[in-house]
């Protein structure tokens, strides 16, 4: 009598968010319009239109800088730090408090599965602002100096992957610090930016304190143009990055960059193979795949590839593709057209250039951006889809011999944010995550994060952490 | 090291008989051949095994999902009393209950086993003689096991004597605990031929083993015995059945018949007592072996309380209202 | 005072841990701060730039991984020999910087208790800079400081040794590797600098030395895929900018130059180590 146990649908209600026909730029702690021509964020699960977006014009993005300056010069620079903690403190419980609202409209605007946002995006997000709430009156203690102080205005640049968590991440350790924010969301993903901003007055924090102004790459380039911008924090692509780099060089800008990755991750032999392979699963489909930090080059010794393929093959027969307001979605939709298009181009390169592509049997929604989850095997690491970011779906898996090679391979791109391994040989875990030329490494575990903790890339992944004691001296100037 | 899942390790063409480990059987020729195959089975990590149990412990069963699942739980109830005061009278009011669970539904499908006592298993045959439904005995000196070779033998002679149709055993983890395998499983083997026609569900306690590594090689130790079930626990000791420990057994179960060909049965017992807990198990199974276990025959709930709430729960569906204790019998 | 005729030095590169002249052939006069002839110094070609850099790789792996009270006690050598070499060193920097033989003595003392500084620092700076990150889960999570890779350093075009040893130091101390372009107008104390090194226990290829203009090479430097970080502070005027650029390219960690020659004398502080160093953090599962 076995049969296929099917799940029921199970839609988190839409009902919970309220998205308005259009939004403006919040500026001054106001929402305002915006100068340039408004855009459309999509929902891309549907194609469905959300919103009408305002764009900020250099104009705007001025008059943001203005007020964040106003409000880092007479009210949040002089306010008494325990009090900036508070206010951070009260953002915390109220991004608690609107959780819910919060993992529904991500997914929506995103395409991410509601069990991510739920567990992961949102609870990180306000611990994120729990986390930096505490440092505000204790920064003395943060080993910059008895008295280190803010740069001032702080233009912040963030992706479409994790919208939310990646503004908590800018704008928590900027406030905390005594800093005022122009923040800048992704093009595709503004909304739960705009409920921020909500939540910002929710909270009462000064007019200024926190400004969003919205748009696509123009307005990026004039927040980190702004020669009234103290400091710029980037998280996006290497290439983007370059150009911010370029833009304020020999400036007085202080600069931390978040790129792209293109992670291995290790699976020695002696590897707990059950959870190696749940590893490499949360490593690269994790978000779709569209992850920095992502584990996209499977380096896998070659006694046990054949062992670790068939079992990750099956494994991912039981991912579930779908809605991604769907509670029992593990992959939800490619955030853009664009960004479909570019992991097909380089799927398609990687089968052109001798790879073997893999994928299991699923149905994928008529409408809306989708890409089933992807194994390449029999890839060089001469390939582009060894090479390139791919941020999508698409593991590389790749082997090795011994542990030497592993490492050269693994060290063998110009990226160098994070990297996994998996052995139950503790001296070998230390070892090798000692050779390895990256950020973060995941011994035995994959895509962990917290506040506490310290996150960024080495070589053309970055420069600066986010989290942890050592986020602070992004936006601090040391004291002595 | 040999993985257990090397292709290699697999004679192309060779369908061992059920009962038998066959390409491993040179693994049990000695003490320490046996010691280095568990010990070279992969390694479990703790935490990752427990995150990825507690992540299917959010999929989100509703409507004909929960009936479905609810209908399945019931029917891979071993509904269980091993208690010193049980009596005949008791163990009749069980069978009834297994046969219809619900008596105001007859739609309500029957569980699959009763399990009770040695000496009570006539009573429970004849209780259910007709209905289907199995009758399982503990023996081995349930629980500890303490007891020697002898005792534990003629313990299942009398439950098999008594008409039981399944055997739980317990394993002795003294013996396995001080690395003395082979002995372990030399005694397993030993209860598999007394059983005779029997099925054998092999309790590892893994509440005493401590480790997943244990629980693993425990497993694969059962299972080339010729188990063919493995039991989590006796319901004596805690923590008991818990969702990262089944999913270790059913990796095992499902490794296993990658290598050999012969599917074992999972059965946690113990601490399983909602309807939210059961279809977490179920959710676990379909994700981790597939729809080839979802069967009474391949996976079973251990438990006396669980069947109560199913039933609640299937009532809850059924009507759209909430129900209470006095709509469901006692036991 | 002898009448013997004087052996003089020929100033060369130091690349790879030996002393070769600059690929191009080129030399230019240096002069003392009077105007007097001092010695014909190689000047550095954009290839020496490429050798220095391969040099430079092929040592990061070996040095960054060594312990750090080993690195602590090749750079306390360093001290060591430059003192030996004190007179020397005093020369060139009063002839080269036009100082009086006193302050001359008080540059050269300050740049030997320089490298003693940062020599105790190596074995210092995981336990000042690294944490055990309380993370929200079964992990014991920790974070430690290693070095960037490969630093270009524009060495201080008027403090040829002091402000030499200030930006190398920490660069070394940290556990990167360095190719420096030194001050064009006063490169001799660099050589000698660099004849210490060799023999001092500073493994070949972990200094570079280039001696010539950095306007000219820093570009290369700049520009190199495989240089990771790069200090402007002897940027030559108006040039930093266009170097920042450049370095842009690779995403290379920029240290941008002082808005005029700080006073080498001061409390160097952390920050220029802390600017050579990545953050590296674990994660392990606790489990049994």
């Amino acid at each position: 009598m076995s049969q296929l146990f099917e799940y029921a649908p199970a839609p988190e209600s839409r009902s919970i968010v309220d998205v308005a026909p259009s939004y403006g730029l919040f500026v001054d702690g106001e929402f305002v319009d915006g100068s340039g021509e408004s855009m459309k964020t999509v929902n891309p699960a549907t194609e469905e239109v959300l919103s009408e977006i305002a764009v900020g014009t250099e104009a705007d993005v001025d008059r943001a800088v203005k007020a964040a300056r106003r409000a880092f010069t007479r009210v949040w620079g002089p306010m008494r730090p325990a009090d900036r903690g508070k206010y951070l403190f009260r953002i915390a419980r109220i991004l608690q408090e609107r959780a819910r609202e919060f993992a529904v409209l991500e997914s929506l605007d995103n395409g991410k599965p509601i069990r991510e946002s739920r567990d992961v995006d949102v609870p990180l997000a306000a611990a994120h602002f729990f986390y930096h709430a505490g440092w505000a009156d204790k920064l003395g203690h943060a080993g910059l100096g008895p008295d280190p102080r803010p740069h001032g205005v702080a233009g912040q640049v963030i992706p479409w992957n994790f919208p939310l968590l990646m503004l908590a991440w800018k704008v928590a350790p900027a406030l905390a610090t005594g800093n005022t924010v122009v923040l800048k969301p992704a093009e595709t993903t503004p909304l739960t930016a705009l409920l921020f901003a909500e939540v910002c007055r929710q909270a009462d924090l000064p007019p200024g304190v926190v400004n969003i102004v919205t748009g696509a790459g123009d307005t990026g380039r004039a927040v980190v143009e702004h020669e009234d911008v103290d400091k710029v924090a980037f998280t996006g692509s290497t290439e983007v990055g370059r150009s911010i780099a370029r833009a304020v060089a020999g400036t007085r800008k202080v600069l931390t960059l978040e790129l792209g990755g293109k992670a291995a991750n290790i699976v020695f032999d002696d590897a707990p193979i059950d959870q190696a392979v749940e590893g490499i699963v949360r490593g690269i489909f994790f978000n779709q795949g569209h992850v920095c930090c992502a584990g996209s080059r499977l380096l896998v010794q070659e006694s046990v590839h054949d062992e670790v393929i068939a079992s990750l093959q099956r494994r991912i027969g039981s991912l579930r593709v779908g809605d991604p307001l769907d509670k029992n979605t593990d992959i939800g939709a490619i955030n853009s057209a664009d960004q479909l298009a570019r992991i097909r181009e380089l799927s398609d390169i990687g089968e052109a250039e001798g790879a073997h592509r893999w994928q299991p049997a699923c149905e994928l929604p008529d409408r809306g951006f989708w890409f089933p989850p992807t194994v390449f095997t029999d890839v060089s690491p001469a390939h582009r889809i060894a090479r390139d970011e791919v941020f999508g779906p698409v593991l590389s898996v790749l082997t090795f011999r011994t542990p030497d090679e592993a490492v050269a391979k693994a060290n063998n791109t110009t990226y160098g944010l994070s990297a996994g391994i998996w052995t139950e040989k503790g001296s070998r875990i230390l070892a090798i995550a000692d050779r390895l030329r990256a950020g973060v490494v995941w011994a035995n575990t994959f895509n962990q994060f917290d506040p506490t903790s310290p996150f960024g890339g080495y070589k053309q992944s970055g420069y600066g952490r986010e989290g942890g004691r050592h986020g602070l001296a992004a936006y601090l100037k040391e004291s002595s | 090291m040999t993985h257990v899942l090397d292709p290699g390790t697999l004679e192309a063409g060779t369908r061992p008989a059920p009962g038998s480990g066959a390409p491993f059987d040179d693994v049990t020729r000695s003490d320490a051949a046996l010691r280095a195959f568990l010990h070279g089975l992969p390694g479990v990590d703790q935490v990752g095994a427990e995150q990825r149990a507690a992540t299917l412990g959010t999929r989100s069963i509703k409507t004909t999902a929960k009936a479905w699942a609810i209908d399945t739980a019931i029917s891979m109830v071993d509904l269980t009393t091993l208690e010193g005061a049980d009596t005949p009278g008791k163990v009749r009011s069980l069978a009834a209950k297994a046969r219809r669970p619900d008596p105001a539904d007859p739609t309500a499908p029957a569980v699959a086993a009763v399990c009770v006592y040695g000496d009570l298993a006539g009573v429970a045959v004849e209780a259910l003689e007709g209905s289907g439904v199995h009758v399982a005995a503990v023996a081995t000196a349930f629980p500890s096991s303490r007891a020697s070779r002898e005792v534990k033998l003629a313990d299942v002679r009398d439950a098999v004597g008594n008409g039981a149709d399944e055997i739980d055993m317990v394993i002795d983890r003294g013996a396995f605990l001080s690395g003395r395998y082979l002995e372990v499983f030399e005694e397993i083997v030993a209860v598999r031929q007394e059983c005779g026609d029997a099925h054998l569900k092999v309790i590892l306690e893994t509440g005493e083993l401590f480790t997943y590594d244990n629980a693993r090689r425990a497993s694969w130790l059962a299972m080339l015995a010729g188990a063919d079930f493995v039991k989590t626990s006796t319901g004596k000791i805690s923590p008991a059945a818990t969702l990262p420990v089944c999913l270790v057994m059913l990796e095992a179960v499902r490794d296993f018949r990658a290598a050999t060909g012969r599917q074992v049965g999972v059965k946690p017992a113990g601490g399983i007592r909602t309807t939210k807990d059961a279809v977490k198990h179920l959710v676990l199974v379909n994700e981790t072996v597939g729809a080839d276990w979802l069967s009474p025959d391949w996976f079973r709930f251990g438990a006396s309380s669980l069947l109560n709430d199913l039933l609640l729960q299937r009532q809850k569906l059924r009507t759209g209202h909430y129900s209470g204790p006095d709509h469901v019998s006692i036991d | 005072m002898s009448d013997r005729l004087a052996v003089r030095k020929t100033y060369k590169l130091y690349v790879d841990g030996a002393f070769p002249r600059s690929e191009s052939g080129r030399t230019y006069e240096v002069h003392d701060a009077r105007g007097a002839f001092l010695a014909n110094a190689a000047l550095a070609s954009r290839k020496d730039a490429r050798d220095a850099v391969v040099a430079a790789r092929a040592a990061f792996g070996k040095w960054s991984r060594a312990t750090a009270y080993n690195r602590g006690q090749v750079l306390y050598r360093v001290a060591e020999v430059m003192e030996g070499r004190h007179a020397q060193f005093c020369e060139e920097v009063a002839a080269g910087e036009g100082l009086s033989a006193g302050r001359a003595r008080a540059v050269v003392d300050a740049a030997v208790d320089r490298w003693v500084w940062y020599a105790g620092w190596t074995d210092k700076l995981a336990a000042v800079l690294g944490s055990a990150n309380p993370v929200a889960g079964p992990f014991f999570d920790f974070s430690l400081p290693e070095p960037s890779g490969v630093v270009a350093v524009l060495a201080p075009q008027r403090s040829s040794l002091l402000g030499l040893v200030s930006v190398l130091a920490p660069v070394l101390a940290g556990g990167n590797t360095a190719v420096v372009v030194t001050s064009r107008e006063r490169p001799l104390p660099a050589v000698t600098l660099g004849e210490v090194l060799a023999t001092s226990d500073v493994p070949g290829g972990v200094v570079n030395l280039l001696t010539g203009d950095a306007g000219e090479i820093g570009p290369w430097l700049a520009e190199h895929d495989d240089v990771d970080a790069i200090d402007l502070t002897g940027a030559p005027a108006g040039r930093a900018l266009e170097l920042e650029r450049l370095a842009a390219g690779s995403i290379k960690r920029v240290l941008r130059p002082p808005a005029e020659e700080p006073d080498w004398t001061a409390d160097p502080g952390t920050g220029r180590m802390t600017r050579f160093l990545e953050t590296k953090t674990v994660w392990h599962p606790i489990g049994l």
